[in-house]
């Protein structure tokens, strides 16, 4: 999947995160999070597993987590990358 | 023969694209919930949160109540993308909005068996809660019920009823009348529960007291609701009271006797007991049964009498 424009998903609610994804050269994964101490390797784990899935390999990925459990943080994830791939 | 249908008092809305209410999902004791695609979701987000909803739907299998998804009417173009991401989660059914007629409702059986191939489901896994929401929804409610085998219930959509008949919705519901019996007996006739719309001002406890009441009088099993405090309240009233409990089981006593007696009519304390009133006392203490609030073998011998 191709990154050809800025786009986000998700609220800045509890329990939700913020995500902003454009395209770059390289991937570059950038986490802010209420619980960042504790969760930080996790909720990369989860944005990788996303871009894998979805075979995105260039991309600027910055998250504002808000505390969100890891099925949310897949899916709007996800739907940023959807949003920013489409035509 | 009486076909045990599931408990279906209080099934809450929860917004599709709110993760903060979607994982509350097991601790709300509704007996069902139906997470909305609709009309909480706002056009610019349909995308976002029927990915929420699938997402949530696979990492909680394990349910403790029933899951609908309201999708989007299958009038809309957000309807085909909504089953395509939420099926793979198996909700229980899907609650169709605008089931105007039972056209729409045999387009969703047809989508919904597809989907059952596709995921090697059992043809009738999904099931299909039609919301009767329009004049015409309502003309045509008797023939909608009974157009799919999936269905498990009428529901009854005021909100966009009314919008429908471009009449005010009032607090005490005398405009909904006519709608409501229609749909009670359109889903009664085809062997359905009935559940009632919501009553959307969640502060006012009395008003949405009032309002189950009164369904309840006319026949609907249960209620849709917008906010989780509304869930005791709609319990409360559909649970039988110990009234009526204490009067069930007296009229059983009173037919038991009237069988011994070689006759199926008795009187109790002036008023007549037979068949019917028979009939509606034996539906009062399975409700009880069913509430755990007695324990009690009720004999198909006594309802009915020996042939």
């Amino acid at each position: 999947m191709n990154i050809t424009r800025r786009a986000s998903a998700g609220t800045m609610q509890s329990s939700d995160l913020m995500v902003y994804v454009e395209p770059a050269e390289q991937l570059d994964i950038q986490i802010e999070s209420t619980v960042k101490k504790q969760f930080e390797h996790l909720i990369r784990d989860r944005i990788e597993a996303v871009l894998r899935q979805l075979a995105v390999t260039q991309v600027l990925v910055k998250v504002s987590d808000r505390g969100a459990l890891d099925y949310a943080i897949e899916a709007r994830v996800e739907t940023a990358l959807r949003r920013a791939a489409e035509a | 023969m009486v076909i045990q249908q599931r408990l279906r008092r209080t099934l809450l809305y929860v917004p599709g694209n709110m993760p903060g209410m979607l994982q509350n999902i097991p601790v709300f004791n509704a007996d069902g919930v139906m997470i909305d695609l609709e009309d909480a979701v706002p056009l610019s987000e349909k995308d976002a949160a029927r990915t929420l909803a699938r997402n949530f739907l696979v990492a909680f299998p394990d349910r403790s109540k029933e899951i609908f998804v309201r999708i989007n009417g299958l009038d809309t173009k957000y309807a085909l993308d909504d089953l395509r991401q939420v099926l793979p989660g198996r909700p229980d059914g899907i609650r169709l909005p605008k089931a105007d007629d039972p056209e729409v409702v045999e387009r969703l059986d047809t989508l919904l068996t597809e989907y059952e191939e596709r995921l090697g489901l059992e043809i009738g896994y999904f099931s299909i809660l039609p919301s009767i929401e329009s004049a015409v929804g309502v003309l045509n409610c008797v023939k909608t019920a009974q157009a799919s085998r999936r269905i498990v219930a009428l529901a009854f959509g005021a909100e966009d009823y009314t919008a429908s008949l471009e009449i005010q919705r009032t607090r005490s519901g005398e405009e909904l009348l006519g709608a409501r019996m229609q749909i009670v007996w359109a889903a009664k006739a085809a062997g359905l529960q009935a559940i009632d719309s919501v009553f959307a001002d969640a502060n006012d406890t009395d008003g949405l007291r009032a309002d189950t009441e009164l369904v309840k009088r006319l026949g609907f099993t249960g209620k849709s609701l917008v906010n989780p405090r509304q869930i005791e309240v709609v319990h409360d009233v559909f649970r039988p009271k110990q009234e009526e409990i204490d009067h069930a089981l007296e009229v059983m006593e009173a037919i038991k006797k009237a069988r011994e007696m070689g006759t199926g009519v008795i009187s109790l304390r002036g008023k007549m007991v037979d068949a019917p009133v028979v009939k509606r006392a034996a539906r009062t203490i399975r409700t009880a049964v069913a509430f755990g609030l007695i324990d009690y073998e009720l004999s198909n011998e006594v309802i009915y009498g020996q042939e």
